[in-house]
Order: structure tokens, then sequence, then C-alpha cells
């Protein structure tokens, strides 16, 4: 059932919600979650589809927060709100309301969904796209329990985990950290199967793809060696290699979705290591509420530590000195890059990133 | 598995708990459990990332099949009954591992080939000699299997390496037998390497039991005598024996589901907290619960057994028991068991715990419901409390998952009138997309070595101890009741609780 609301509250929409699910007959339904979907007219659609995928696993009451572009100046004084509700087959399982925001209310998008939000239950916010640098001080983000941004669709993924790292609050998460938990799981499998130690490891992937700066800094967090972060075509990460003190363990994953496990002394093993869809992301996501603690840990490592290690010896093979020593210039100018080196000042050491983004785009170009 | 492995860290929750090193060889590959039920749990396993690479599936069967056959056979049966979607590269990872290995149990060169299967597997996929045995075999081959598994050195653990058997109920007819199937099992597997399948145990909603009583603080302080009336504890199916007369002439329904399914779930439902959730606290519960268990008095009164004649079952005719091909005319064996138990304790004494099962009944349906007292007194006249029930808690187990609670609420409109509403807890409505087979989750427990989910010998003797003396009774007195395929069993059943007031739930 679908009810449309023109230049509506939220009293309005609750309503209409009462109403709906009267009218379908099931007054009560578990619902164990409310997610916010914080996005734009052109990514609502996709990011509504994988919410309802899934919400298969979580059923959830879904609000869509669409913010419309003003385009003149009396637009911009106008404020008005337009709603969709579905409820029942519609909204797959659960409830759902696209929320129109126009004009002024657009920035006080907290005040309308804050009366929509299901007593008690957790609240989710997501960013498909264009998430705030610090989402636990946004207003919407404020209403939540976890925040779910993704760097992979941001223009400057390092530079937004740099930042995102200083800015870190228990509930934080991101889709690009979320995508690498197979690669984990496939590496820690690998080392449950050897008595090793690890003493350098190089993580090879696509270029502007967080997820593999993020896996780099978790291997860096975890095993406490030298990571290196080295660039291919893709697609997505395509190669963790691990040097250790009984021989070289290797995963490798060139087509993006079967990879090859070589282990020193063991027969190579095919396994399987598909990307997943955004559905599939979002269901793991909402799987836990709690703060993933090892996510801050992996962040908190600090991508600029990244980069210095490029500069250790012992991982041999891939890329070429020139564009790792490029890319290390680029990111950091001088002064900052000597403070981010510093252990202690992780967190702190971000700032200067910050307020020099118009410099990195046109050096990483070039870099390419 | 290294505890030393820098990478695992327990607050890490989002990587997965996955099997170490290791191969599954399934004996009766090509029954019907084994198509259904085993080969999909492992694909979606992989598919869920929770095999080790490397994992190794090797089938042992009589017929006569190359390797391919057998990968062909096993793509067919995951294609059809998976539940996770079909995925290329899952399977081209499974493929690798797969091996077929023909013969019969008392082929003593089928089990060389099998050993020389294992060692080649060790090799080419680097399982590490961690072999599990699943024996998917009618119960009178187990000894064979058991014994040709110890001639052949296959269950020798060397080198810190892992042998496990899996077996599936029943874990014999009687307390006698399945002391002879133990002696024979832990003759060749230690007791902590021998995994007994109870499928039940491997549901949500069944480990849901121990979540809702002691996570929550609400239901604990009810769930005792002072407030509970009685509990009552139903397996219908609606299926009659099928192609099954076989083995099930002569089992019949307690033994084949009382004494394993029932009494597991009795034993979760009515025991006290353990003090950890480790395999060992679990068991030592469930035992103690078990042995705490009281026949009644008067077996003729308080038990009810039954066959089912011939109906109407959901709008099909079917056959009555006796008419079903290979039943003897005059089989004495139920189809439907109905028991009354009670729990000599502090907490349960004097709760009667009514246990029911049954083929060819109304619907296919698995719950637990314990029913509450009525109010002591209530300020209503009784014409307002005319249609209130007693309050209750339903566990339902199968199908539609989830918790039902039954109170009485105000009719609307009227000046004051009550009536039973429900409030529903459905896993259906949510976590059914992507909560695990049974199957699935343990096979994934017995690769990593965790028993939580498995009733050991003490708790299976324990219930034979509690079956036998009806089975006894039965054998000499009387013979089984009728009820109408398609009905919700005999009036006997129905006047067993109605001498003490209390009617069975429609479930």
């Amino acid at each position: 059932m679908k009810t449309d609301l023109t230049d509506t509250t939220a009293s309005k929409v609750n309503k209409a919600l009462v109403q709906g699910r009267r009218a379908i007959g099931t007054p009560a339904v578990g619902m164990v979650l409310t997610l916010v979907i914080v996005t734009d007219e052109e990514n609502a659609y996709d990011a509504l589809k994988a919410a309802s995928d899934a919400a298969h696993e979580h059923p959830s009451r879904t609000l869509v927060v669409i913010k419309r572009v003003s385009r003149s100046p009396r637009d911009r004084t106008q404020s008005r709100l337009d709603a969709e509700v579905r409820v029942g087959a519609d909204a797959g399982t659960g409830e759902t309301v696209v929320l129109r925001l126009y004009g002024e209310v657009a920035d006080h998008a907290q005040s309308v969904v804050l009366p929509l939000l299901l007593p008690d239950a957790p609240v989710v916010v997501w960013w498909p796209v264009n998430a705030p640098l610090d989402p636990a001080n946004d207003p919407l983000g404020a209403l939540a329990q976890r925040r779910v941004t993704d760097t992979y669709a941001s223009e400057q993924p390092v530079r937004d985990l740099a930042t995102r790292s200083g800015t870190y609050t228990p509930g934080d998460t991101d889709l690009s950290w979320t995508r690498i938990t197979p690669w984990r799981s496939m590496l820690a499998a690998a080392l449950d199967q050897v008595a090793c130690e690890v003493r350098a490891v190089e993580v090879e992937g696509e270029e502007f793809n967080p997820s593999c700066e993020l896996l780099a800094m978790w291997l860096a967090d975890r095993l406490d060696v030298p990571v290196k972060r080295s660039l291919s075509s893709g697609p997505g990460l395509t190669a963790v290699r691990m040097d250790t003190n009984c021989g070289p363990i290797k995963l490798d994953r060139a087509d993006g979705s079967l990879a090859t496990l070589s282990i020193e002394g063991q027969p190579d093993r095919a396994v399987a290591l598909k990307r997943r869809e955004t559905a599939e992301l979002m269901a793991e996501e909402l799987r836990r509420l709690d703060p993933d603690d090892t996510y801050a840990s992996a962040l908190r490592y600090g991508v600029d530590r990244l980069k210095s290690a490029s500069s250790v010896p012992s991982v041999p093979s891939v890329p070429s000195v020139p564009k790792s020593e490029g890319r290390a210039g680029l990111a950091l100018p001088a002064p900052a890059e000597a403070a981010a080196k510093a252990p202690a000042a992780e967190a702190t050491a971000q700032a200067p990133v910050r307020r020099e983004p118009p410099k990195l785009e046109p050096v990483r170009k070039a870099t390419k | 598995m290294s505890s030393s492995n820098p990478l695992r860290d327990p607050a890490d929750r989002r990587l997965p708990r996955i099997a170490g090193p290791s191969g599954l060889v399934i004996f009766g590959v090509t029954g019907d459990l084994s198509r259904k039920k085993l080969m999909p749990a492992v694909y979606d396993l992989a598919n869920r990332g929770l095999l080790p690479p490397g994992f190794s599936l090797v089938g042992f069967a009589r017929r006569e099949w190359a390797h391919e056959d057998f990968a062909q056979e096993v793509h067919d049966a995951v294609k059809e009954h998976a539940r996770t979607p079909f995925r290329e590269e899952v399977w081209q990872q499974l493929i690798q591992g797969m091996r077929f290995v023909q013969g019969t149990f008392d082929d003593d060169d089928a089990f060389e080939r099998l050993r020389s299967t294992i060692e080649e597997l060790d090799k080419a996929q680097g399982t590490g000699g961690n072999f599990a045995f699943y024996l998917s075999v009618p119960p009178k081959s187990f000894p064979v299997v058991i014994q040709q598994l110890k001639k052949h050195q296959l269950a020798d653990q060397t080198g810190g390496s892992w042998r496990r058997a899996v077996i599936e109920k029943p874990f014999g007819h009687d307390l006698k037998s399945a002391e002879e199937l133990n002696k024979v099992v832990h003759e060749v597997f230690a007791p902590d390497q021998v995994f007994r399948i109870d499928h039940y145990l491997g549901k949500e909603t069944v480990q849901n039991i121990l979540a809702l009583r002691f996570a929550n603080t609400m239901f604990e302080p009810i769930w005792n005598r002072s407030l509970v009336d009685h509990v009552q504890i139903t397996m219908a199916e609606d299926i009659g024996i099928g192609g099954r007369a076989g083995y099930y002439d002569g089992i019949g329904a307690a033994r084949d589901v009382i004494q394993n399914h029932l009494l597991q779930l009795l034993a979760l439902t009515a025991m006290e907290e353990p003090s950890s959730f480790d395999a060992d606290a679990l068991a030592a519960e469930k035992t103690k619960v078990l042995g705490a268990v009281k026949l009644p008095k008067d077996l003729g009164r308080d038990t009810v057994r039954a066959q089912y004649t011939a109906g109407w079952q959901g709008g099909t005719k079917v056959r009555g028991y006796l008419e079903e091909d290979g039943i003897n005319a005059s089989s004495k064996t139920d189809t439907y068991a109905a028991i009354k138990l009670e729990i000599d304790n502090r907490r349960w004494a004097g709760v009667p715990f009514y246990l029911r099962t049954g083929k060819r009944l109304g619907r296919r349906v698995t719950e637990i419901a314990v029913v509450f007292q009525r109010a002591p007194h209530s300020p209503f006249d009784s014409t307002a409390t005319e249609e209130l029930g007693s309050n209750a808690i339903v566990i339902r187990v199968q199908p539609d998952e989830g918790v039902t609670v039954r109170f009485g609420s105000k009719v609307p409109g009227t000046s004051m009138e009550i009536r039973d509403v429900s409030m529903d807890f459905a896993y259906g409505e949510s976590f059914t997309e992507s909560s695990p087979e049974a199957y699935e989750r343990l096979i994934l427990d017995v690769l990593l070595g965790d028993s939580n989910l498995f009733p050991r010998t003490e708790e299976v003797e324990l219930s034979w101890k509690i079956l036998d003396p009806i089975e006894e009774y039965w054998d000499k007195n009387g013979k089984p009741a009728q009820y109408p395929a398609g009905t919700w069993g005999p009036v006997e059943a129905d006047e067993m609780l109605e001498r003490h007031g209390r009617s069975w739930r429609r479930p």
C-alpha cells in the first residue's frame, strides 16, 4: 500500500503509517531497527533497493531522506516536505517512507526524522554518497547508534579515511571496511594453518579504492610489521602478499571472484572471494550494532604510515619506485608528513591534510 | 588452530569462525539425507565463506561412479536444494577437493582406497589429516563401518590431527542396544570425537530457547511451578511413513521422536541455568534435568499410543497405517504417542510436561507451549472473562519459527469483555532469509570440534531410561488406539488431559 503526501509534516506521515498498517491488517510487525538513508535523488533508487534487500534479514522502518536542490532564490526561501509512505507488499518487509525535502527544511532534516523513529529500536544512518566527514556530529548522524559511510563513493577516499580517523566516534563504520571482511577472514584462516611470523606485507589493488588502504592498515595494526600499498588495475583488491619466516603466503584474486591461496610448502588452493553487492554489505553491517573496535583501531593506525612503509625493501616485486614515491609526496606537504609519522600523533596529525584538499587532485592524476 | 594468530581478535566480531584445514567423508552418500541436506549444507557453508581453503568432500558408496559423476551428483543436489544462490566460483573452490570411493562396507580394498584418497588429499589439498566421518547409513551397518575404520587405521589421530565420527539417530532402540552401540563407537573413537546429530538442536529457534530464558530477565522469574500450570511439547507431521516401512515398523513414533527430539526440547525448556555456554556445562544441566524426570504411576492412564486410519489429510485421501505397503496388518507399532512426565525438582514439582508426536496429523508443526495458571482472583465478573483462556508462551520451533505470547485483552467497544490475543515475534519475517539450516550449523560445529549442540552418551542413555518402561508397558498391555488421518490424534489423548481439566493446544 502506497500513500503520497504533499506539503506534509512528520505527524501526518506517522498517521499514514498507522493507517497503512491497519488497512493491510498487520498492526504489529517485528521491526528491529530504523534505517535512515540520506542521499540525493540520483542515488536514492539504488540505495533503497539495496536497503530493502537487506531488510529481508533485518526488518526495519526505512526512511529515505532526499534533499532536493533548490534552483532559484525563491525556491530556497520556500520550504516543503513531500512524503511517500509504503507499507506491506510495496515495502518488502517492514515500512518505507521516502521523504523529499525542499528549501530550508533540507537543513533541518533531523526535525522530520526524529518523530518517525521506531520507539526503542536502534537507529542506523547510512550515507551512500556525500557522507559528512564527521558523521557523529552531523545532525542526522547524532540521532543514530550506528553511522554507515562509504568512502568508496568518495571523491578523495584516502583523504576521507585520514579525516575520519580523527573524527572517529564509536558507532562509525564504513562500507569499504565491510567489503574486506571475506579477505580478512581468509587471511586469518591462512595464518591459522601455519605457525610463522609475518615480517612484511604488501597489499595490492586499484587506485582510489579505500578498501585496500583499510586492509593494509588492519594488517599493519594487527601484525605490527611494515605494510606496503601498491597499485594494480583492479578490479578492487587484487592481492595480498605476506612475507613470513617460513616463506611467502599469497592470496591472489585477479578476476574479482575466484582467488588462489598459496602457502609455501602447501598446495595452491582456490578460494571463492566474490565482490559483494551493496545489499549484502548492508545486511552484514546491520547484523551487529555495537561499536566496531577493530575498525577503529585499523583506521587510527593512520593511512599515512602506510606510505612511509613503502620504502621498506623486504617485499620485492611491484610497484615501480617513482610511483610510490609520487604518492607519498603528493598526499602530504612536508611538515604534515613528519607529524603524521610520529605514532602518538595519529589522530591529530590529520588536521593539515584536511586543510589541503585542493592540492591533492591534480597531482594524483599526474601519477596515474 | 593456533591461538597465537595475530589476525584473530575476540573483539573482531565480523570475522566468522572458519573451520581449520579438514575434510568430510560421507558414507551412504547416495542416500536422501546426503542429497537433500548434507551436500547442500556443505555448499552453503562454502558460499558463506566458512569452510577452510582446500576443504575436501569424499563420498563413499556402492555405486559405480567416477569422481566426475560424484561431482555432478553433488552439483545437481546443490542446485536443487541449497539455500543460498549458486555461484560458479564457490563451486570451483569445492570441486577441487571432491573425491569418490566406490565400495561396500565389508570391502577391505575399498577402505584401503579411502585411506589412500585421504592421504592424497592431505598432499593435494592440505587437509592436514583432519577428517570427519559422517555415517549416513542404516543402523545395522554402523558396527561394520566403525570396525572397518579401525581396521584400516582411518580413526587414528596422528601428529595433532583429528578424526571424528558423526552419527545420526536412531541411537539404538532401547537402553541395552544404545549401550552396545556406544561401546562399539567408543572403542574406536574417543567420546569427545563422537558427534551425535539431533538436527533439532541445530535449529536457530532451539538455540533461541536458551537465549530467551537466560539472556532476558522477564521470563525466568515466571518459569517455575508457582506460575506455570503445565507444558506441552508437540512435534506433528502431516506425512505418513512413506517408503520407510522397513525402518519404522517395530520402532514407532515414541522411539523415533520422543526419545531424542522431544526429550532434548524438554531438557532445554526445563533445565537450570548452565554456569557457562560451553559444552560441558550445558551437558551437565541437561543430564541433571533428564535424571530428574519421573514417569507417571499409572502408565495406562497417562500415556497414549495410536495408529492412523484411512482418512483425508489436507484434501488428499490417504491410507491407514495398517494398509501401508510393507506393514504387517497386525502391527502394534505406534504412529502417535503422547506421554505425561513430571520433573522431580524444586522448580517443577507437580507441573506435568505433556509430550506428543505423530504422523498424519493436522499439519507439520513443532512447538513448545508453556501454559500458565489462571489468575488466582479476577476483579471482572465471569461473563467478562468467559472467552479468556490461560496465558501462554509458545516457542514455535518449525515452521514459521518464532515466539508467541498469548494473553487477555479488552475487546474494544464492549463495556468489559476480555478475549485472548497473541503477540508475535516471528523469525519468519526477518531472519529466515539467511538463517542457516540446522545441518550447516552442525557440520561446521563438527569441523570446529564444538560439541555444544550434540547430545552426549549420558543424555542418550538417560532418555532411553525414561522411555523403556513405557515401551515395555505398551508391549504387554492392550493395543494402539486409532485416529483418522488428518486429525489431531485419538480421543484417548484428549481424555488424558481432560481428566486434569486441561486440553491440548491446537498448534
